[in-house]
């Protein structure tokens, strides 16, 4: 289907490391998103290659774009080609593993990313021309493309959570552009996914930690 | 909203008595909400990375992630310098020049994708060389690329700028038409020899498949910028000569469509036909990826 909001700088842009849209900048947007989701600096990453990914990951440099990403850089930057070595220098262990992931977009990747205290499961495809879709975190199917500002919260699965939520975003005069739920069971532990026009000031984060149930809460900006 | 055909586009700078690009600018300030100066002053930073890429590739020595490509684009400069050349002075600089952009980006260089990384190094190129031979302010060579982007959105929603899509045709035709319109512009042609002038330069590579050896953006996509490059030059002067294209550009871009639509997966990207699986490209598939696990 044709994008109707395509403009001039799709077309001339973006500024990107090459040489592939899908296997290198959208590896690197990949790779940034699941860091930002991860919530801080991962000590390790067993990161599974699959489809053409796992194919040809060599060539088109997806394997350092994708540790790039994880070190927070953005698809333009001119140390992309070194990430591999930096990540060393940080003391990220990197492993790369092809994998058979299932019937998923053939350029599919899934980071295990562990730190002192957690360690969190993310898949994610690059779907094209840059952009990117996160589709699980850990047990939790999600719909996340790093397009908008978004917040992301665990919880314990209750009656009214989502309207409080919303409550507060409402009063701290955030639109929702989009809104998903996600659940491994009745009133076990859930996961929101807001996407929102605006970005959430530090009042109404503060405010929704302070909410009944809410075990995490952390704000990723557009990538 | 965006002009929905390069019809309307150019029918709407005729009667305003304008280029394209102005139309383009225009448009696309409202859409974005941002000034014409903000708008002129990203595409200003996106000129600067591809004049950056388009030095890198034409003097040092550039070489690929995998080792198949680098190097070509000097080894060619060279050649023109040396006036060594058939197809003359500007053809070779342009081609030089896209083959340079292709390299670097192979090489795991910065290039601005024109639409895709695939085709970054043909308008680059072309504009680089008519701007050069038409003694253009960079003002306005910021202002035609508008023109160029314009085009490219069209293709993109009435077709599609995506190899995996569209094969080759989709990206670097797609480019050479978008730099065949842009460096009619800058030549200072009508909006309507613009037209004319992508119309054929995408005619001329209808059917291009998209078959990269080992699935790398490289064999035979580096050189195929190159094509593209002199092809889009070759079309703005047959317009720019009052030459017309029969089959008007919009009925092009939607012919490149129901092509694209009926091509077969394996010449789409997917290196599972065509030069892909010659026997030296496997050859070169399977020494690629030994090297690279050792």
């Amino acid at each position: 289907m044709a994008d109707l909001t395509i403009n001039v700088f799709d077309i001339v842009g973006p500024i990107m490391i090459g040489p592939s849209s899908s296997h290198t900048a959208g590896a690197v947007r990949l790779g940034k998103l699941a860091r930002l989701i991860f919530g801080n600096e991962p000590k390790k990453a067993d990161i599974f290659l699959h489809g053409s990914f796992a194919k040809t990951y060599k060539g088109h440099g997806t394997d350092v774009a994708l540790v790039a990403g994880l070190l927070g850089f953005d698809p333009d930057d001119d140390r992309i080609s070194q990430a591999l070595e930096l990540a060393k220098n940080v003391g990220l262990e990197i492993k790369f593993i092809p994998a058979d992931l299932g019937s998923v977009h053939p350029n599919t990747v899934k980071f295990v990313l562990s730190g002192a205290k957690k360690t969190r499961t993310i898949l994610g495809s690059s779907i094209g021309g840059g952009n990117i879709v996160v589709t699980q975190i850990d047990d939790f199917v999600v719909d996340l493309r790093g397009n908008y500002n978004t917040i992301i919260a665990t919880y314990t699965d209750r009656t009214g959570m989502v309207a409080s939520l919303s409550a507060l975003l409402a009063e701290g005069k955030v639109n929702i552009a989009q809104m998903k739920v996600a659940r491994v069971d009745k009133g076990a532990e859930a996961l929101m996914v807001i996407e929102t026009d605006n970005p959430i000031d530090d009042i109404t984060i503060t405010k929704i930690r302070q909410l009944e149930g809410i075990q995490s809460l952390f704000r990723i900006p557009p990538i | 909203m965006f002009y929905k055909t390069i019809a309307e586009l150019v029918k709407k700078a005729e009667s305003l008595n304008c280029p394209i690009s102005t139309i383009v600018i225009e448009n696309q300030a409202k859409e974005l909400e941002v000034s014409e100066e903000e708008l002129i002053k990203q595409m200003d930073k996106n000129w600067s990375v591809m004049i950056e890429a388009m030095e890198r590739g034409i003097n040092k020595d550039v070489k690929s992630v995998s080792g198949l490509t680098g190097g070509d684009a000097k080894k060619l400069h060279l050649a023109h310098l040396n006036g060594s050349s058939i197809s003359g002075g500007p053809v070779m600089e342009a081609v030089a020049r896209a083959l340079a952009v292709a390299e670097v980006n192979a090489a795991m260089g910065k290039i601005v994708a024109a639409p895709t990384a695939g085709s970054c190094g043909v308008l680059p190129a072309v504009m680089y060389v008519v701007a050069e031979l038409k003694k253009s302010s960079r003002d306005a060579v910021i202002r035609a690329f508008f023109t160029a982007a314009g085009f490219g959105i069209i293709i993109a929603r009435n077709a599609s700028i995506s190899g995996a899509e569209g094969g080759c045709q989709a990206e670097c035709g797609s480019a050479s038409c978008m730099a065949a319109a842009a460096a009619v512009e800058l030549a200072g042609g009508t909006p309507s020899q613009a037209a004319h002038a992508g119309a054929i330069a995408l005619k001329n590579v209808l059917g291009l498949v998209c078959d990269p050896v080992a699935g790398l953006v490289e064999v035979p996509c580096i050189k195929r910028n190159a094509m593209a490059a002199s092809n889009a030059m070759v079309a703005a002067d047959l317009a720019l000569a009052g030459i017309e294209s029969k089959i008007p550009v919009d009925e092009v871009v939607s012919a490149m469509r129901e092509i694209g639509n009926s091509m077969p997966a394996t010449l789409r990207e997917t290196a599972c036909g065509g030069l892909a699986i010659t026997p030296t490209a496997r050859l070169l598939e399977r020494q690629i990826f030994d090297a690279m696990d050792n």
